[in-house]
C-alpha cells in the first residue's frame, strides 16, 4: 500500500455500471515525510476522504477486496485515512 | 518476495472495515547489500515484527492470504521476520 494525499476529484457520467454511486479521487502519492513523488493516481474512495487528507492506497487486484468493491473494475482504492505515522529515521 | 526493514508504523483513524484489527507498517525495500533501495511503503503485518527488524514480504494480492478466510484489501505484507542472511 502506499501513502497518498488527496489532490482532487473525478466526474465521470458514462462509466462501467459496477462504478455507478463510486467516489472517485485523484491522489498524490507521498514519502511518509509528506514529500510527493510519482504520478497521481485515480483511486475509488471506500471511507469518505476528503480534500488534503492523507489516506492509504492499495493497488492491484488487492483492492477489489476493500468491503463494497468486490467483482468491480478496480486497481486502485483509498481504504483508510491516516491519523499518525510514525517513522524512526 | 523481498527483503526489508520495519522503519515505522501508520494509524488510520477511519478505514475500510476489512482492514479492522490488522497492524500496518512502514517497509523501507533493501537491496543485497542492507543498503535502502525504492520507496518506503505501507505493508499489512501478520507475524507481529516491530520497527528495526529486517523482514521479508510479499507483494500483490498474495499479501492478504496471511488473513484467510478474511480478504484483507493489503497488496504487501510482511510474512516474516530475517533472523540472519547470506549471500555467497
Amino acid at each position: 500500500m502506499i501513502l497518498a494525499k488527496v489532490v482532487g476529484t473525478v466526474v465521470a457520467t458514462r462509466k462501467d455500471p459496477r462504478l455507478v454511486s463510486s467516489k472517485l479521487l485523484i491522489a498524490r502519492p507521498m514519502d511518509p515525510k509528506g514529500k510527493p513523488e510519482g504520478n497521481y493516481v485515480v483511486a475509488i474512495d471506500t471511507v469518505d476522504a476528503g480534500f488534503g487528507e492523507t489516506v492509504l492506497i492499495v493497488s492491484g487486484s488487492s483492492a477489489r477486496m476493500a468491503a463494497g468493491l468486490k467483482d468491480c473494475p478496480v486497481d486502485a482504492a483509498i481504504v483508510g485515512i491516516v491519523d499518525n505515522i510514525e517513522i524512526d529515521d | 518476495m523481498q527483503l526489508g526493514r520495519v522503519v515505522g508504523n501508520v494509524v488510520l483513524n477511519m478505514k475500510n472495515e476489512t482492514l479492522d484489527g490488522v497492524t500496518l507498517l512502514l517497509v523501507q525495500p533493501l537491496s543485497s547489500s542492507h543498503e535502502p533501495s525504492g520507496r518506503i511503503i505501507v505493508a499489512a503485518d501478520s507475524i507481529g515484527a516491530g520497527v528495526g527488524e529486517n523482514v521479508f514480504f510479499v507483494r500483490g494480492k498474495e499479501a492478504s492470504f496471511p488473513f484467510y478466510p478474511v480478504e484483507v484489501p493489503a497488496d504487501a505484507g510482511i510474512v516474516g521476520i530475517v533472523d540472519h542472511w547470506y549471500l555467497g
